[in-house]
């Protein structure tokens, strides 16, 4: 017989076991779905997780996938460690995207090494400016950040559109909604000839090594973890929660800003409607599927980049609809809030006695 | 019924083009690339029902739907263009930077890209439809069947595109009606099924009795279904969302051209051009009159729809005049298409202003 028992303390080993737990279920619940749906599943899982990364190429645009995603979850974790729910990274990568892009045309058909520093601190002042929105009415106004965080997302789109469609829209370009292309000045550097990937993920492993010596090593990492497991006790310790609140929402959105920032000056090279395809949103599955630490988010980003060009190589060479990536992330978090049950509770196997 | 024969004759047609085809065909893939997922109903539906057509044509195609105009439309295309396709057709606007970079990388591989102006390799073409002459159609039939004389449109984004649709709309609705005026409510998207709905409920809040969309989705028309006023269809025949509301739609046809193309890299005759094909060449097409409108009408229509065809009649023929009452188009002249593809002006009639 078994027997459902509440731990005693959530187990530690279990706390890190579980999300490789959610993926494997992930894969034999994908396996099952291809398999009813008349694929072969080993194929078809085939063609999702490895062929796409097989080569050097692939394997430069999982990076590039996962570059926007690490870096937003590394800003996203000071937040969510810390008991301040920030759904909005969207809206704060792509306000960032907009304040950089707006610098990166000030300085349209110039060359100069000082642009492109430049060009990146805009962007994460962009980030910081959107995401101090909801942290200082969360402080001073007692509003929900939540609410506030991603009521923002789509403000911020709107501002885009207005700037793409009018002010800033290329007057070469028949006034379809899209800006000059940036001066390559303004553009980060590739790494490889011929690969897409950039200098940008320097920016994600900066901040990888920066969150991991902040949460661990420092006083403000001790806060953000006893106000992420009892606000009460932070008080009564006497933590200056409000600067806390506004710090790790600066942070956050920096990181998505600068997140924009290497979306617009990589790859894209120009502003236009479409610059982030919901990085910021699935972000917090990164940032939750690597258990808020710096590393398990490197990986976290990873496994779920592969969701999205996985999606593609199983469109074109199986057939299988694309949006199968999207279930496929769903499934992900679906698995890992679920096997988050056995962190507090285990099953006891009770041989029968007679 | 006399419609399901000839539905009928030309899916025979079709076949037994099929069979010929498939004979010679040579070993030539195709791939598409589209913005939404086939199931729309309007912009992507269409160009699959094409892709379709070059299946039937005994071609191989491969597609991948719902591709974000961001950074990763270019890793899309290169994974095409790297897995044995011959002619890779990129169907919106927002992948034209991107085919022109993977066309740089590719020269054996041919692109066709919609709606762009860009062909900076000979081996990209650009091709779109005039879907102003069908707006020409849908104007004449709304400047008939209005009683408010208050027409509604909702619009996508400002693009000349977009303003050419309404100016020829309204054009045509004039000649018939000279006392309508044209209401423009600006969506911002070309789909949002919620959105679109919402500015369809604005504009017959207004006292609009026809309303006319330059967006994809269904919504309008069932939000017209449900006022009682009237509608078209956008990109696809509608009348099935809505059999009340819907009097014609606009269907785009992409089919003959991507068959024709895809034959042209097979026999080696490919060579980069610029396609902007009407009803003459079959691109746009007219779908079933309805029938509440008046036989006289209908007729009126159907004689329009061969003069567009035939190039008797242009969509723009002066005078016509803007909203301040500057000459555009001169008496006798017609617009050329210089002038078309970059019109960003309205005509005399429509109300308000071009969002800057």
């Amino acid at each position: 017989m078994i027997k459902i028992v509440k731990r005693d303390q959530p187990s530690r080993a279990i706390f890190f076991f579980t999300p490789v737990l959610a993926i494997f279920l992930t894969l034999v619940a994908g396996g099952l779905i291809f398999f009813i749906l008349g694929f072969k599943p080993f194929e078809a899982l085939k063609f999702f997780f490895i062929v796409p990364i097989a080569d050097k190429y692939g394997f430069s645009e999982l990076l590039l996938k996962a570059t926007p995603l690490c870096l937003i979850a590394i800003g996203l974790s000071f937040c969510f460690k810390s008991n301040n729910w920030n759904i909005g990274a969207e809206g704060q990568l792509t306000f960032g995207a907009i304040v950089s892009g707006g610098v990166a045309l000030l300085f349209y058909e110039q060359e100069g090494f000082y642009i492109l520093p430049i060009v990146i601190l805009a962007g994460a002042i962009g980030g910081m400016l959107y995401a101090s929105i909801p942290a200082i009415l969360k402080t001073y106004f007692n509003t929900n950040e939540i609410l506030v965080s991603l009521m923002l997302v789509y403000v911020s789109k709107l501002i885009l559109d207005y700037l793409v469609v009018g002010p800033w829209s290329n007057p070469e370009g028949f006034n379809f909604p899209e800006t000059r292309q940036f001066s390559d000045s303004a553009k980060l550097p590739l790494l490889f000839e011929g690969l897409r990937i950039h200098a940008g993920i320097f920016l994600a492993l900066a901040a990888v090594v920066i969150s991991w010596f902040v949460f661990y090593k420092t006083y403000l990492g001790f806060q953000m973890k006893v106000s992420g497991f009892s606000l009460k006790t932070a008080k009564y310790a006497g933590y200056k929660g409000k600067k806390m609140i506004i710090l790790v929402f600066l942070i956050s959105g920096a990181c998505a800003g600068l997140a924009g920032v290497g979306e617009i000056t990589g790859p894209i090279g120009q502003l236009h409607r479409e610059i982030s395809p919901d990085y910021g949103f699935t972000a917090i599955i990164v940032a939750f599927l690597g258990r808020l630490h710096p590393v398990g988010i490197i990986f976290a980003s990873l496994v779920v980049a592969i969701t999205y060009l996985g999606a593609e190589t199983a469109q074109i060479f199986m057939q299988i609809p694309k949006y199968t990536g999207q279930v496929f992330q769903g499934m992900i978090l679906f698995f890992l809030l679920a096997s988050d049950y056995l962190l507090f509770f285990k099953f006891k196997f009770i041989g029968s006695k007679k | 019924m006399h419609k399901f024969f000839i539905r009928s004759f030309v899916s025979s047609l079709v076949l037994l083009f099929t069979f010929t085809v498939a004979a010679i065909a040579k070993d030539v893939k195709a791939a598409f690339v589209y913005i939404g997922p086939t199931g729309d109903h309007g912009w992507t539906y269409q160009h699959d029902v094409g892709r379709k057509a070059v299946e039937a044509a005994g071609f191989k195609t491969t597609y991948v739907e719902g591709v974000p105009e961001s950074a990763d439309a270019e890793r899309v295309l290169r994974q095409l263009a790297n897995s044995g396709h011959d002619v890779i057709f990129t169907t919106s606007f927002g992948y034209m930077n991107p085919t022109n970079k993977v066309a740089k990388e590719f020269p054996n591989v041919k692109f066709e890209h919609a709606t762009g102006y860009k062909r900076e390799h000979p081996n990209v073409s650009t091709y779109a439809a005039r879907f102003y002459e069908g707006r020409t159609i849908l104007g004449t039939i709304a400047g008939t069947m209005t009683k408010s004389n208050v027409i509604g449109y909702v619009a996508s984004f400002p693009i000349p595109e977009v303003i050419r649709g309404i100016n020829s709309f309204t054009l045509a609705a004039q000649k018939v009606n000279p006392n309508i005026k044209t209401k423009i409510v600006w969506a911002f998207t070309w789909y949002d099924p919620g959105k679109e709905a919402e500015a369809a409920k604005a504009l017959i809040d207004q006292g609009a009795d026809v309303i006319a969309q330059h967006t994809d989705s269904t919504a309008i028309v069932q939000m017209a279904e449900k006022a009682g006023v009237y509608a078209f269809g956008q990109a696809s025949d509608m009348d099935k969302f809505a059999p009340k509301a819907v009097l014609t739609s606009v269907e785009n046809n992409w089919g003959p051209y991507y068959v024709d193309r895809v034959k042209a890299v097979a026999n080696g005759t490919w060579s980069q051009k610029d396609t902007w094909h009407g009803i003459g060449d079959g691109m746009v097409v007219i779908s079933d009159l309805d029938s509440q409108m008046p036989a006289d009408l209908r007729s009126k229509v159907k004689k329009l729809q061969a003069d567009l065809a035939s190039g008797k009649v242009h969509s723009f023929t002066g005078p016509i005049y803007d909203q301040k009452g500057n000459l555009m188009v001169a008496e006798g002249k017609t617009a050329d298409d210089g002038m078309l593809a970059g019109m960003m002006t309205y005509v005399k009639g429509v109300e308000g202003d071009i969002p800057k």
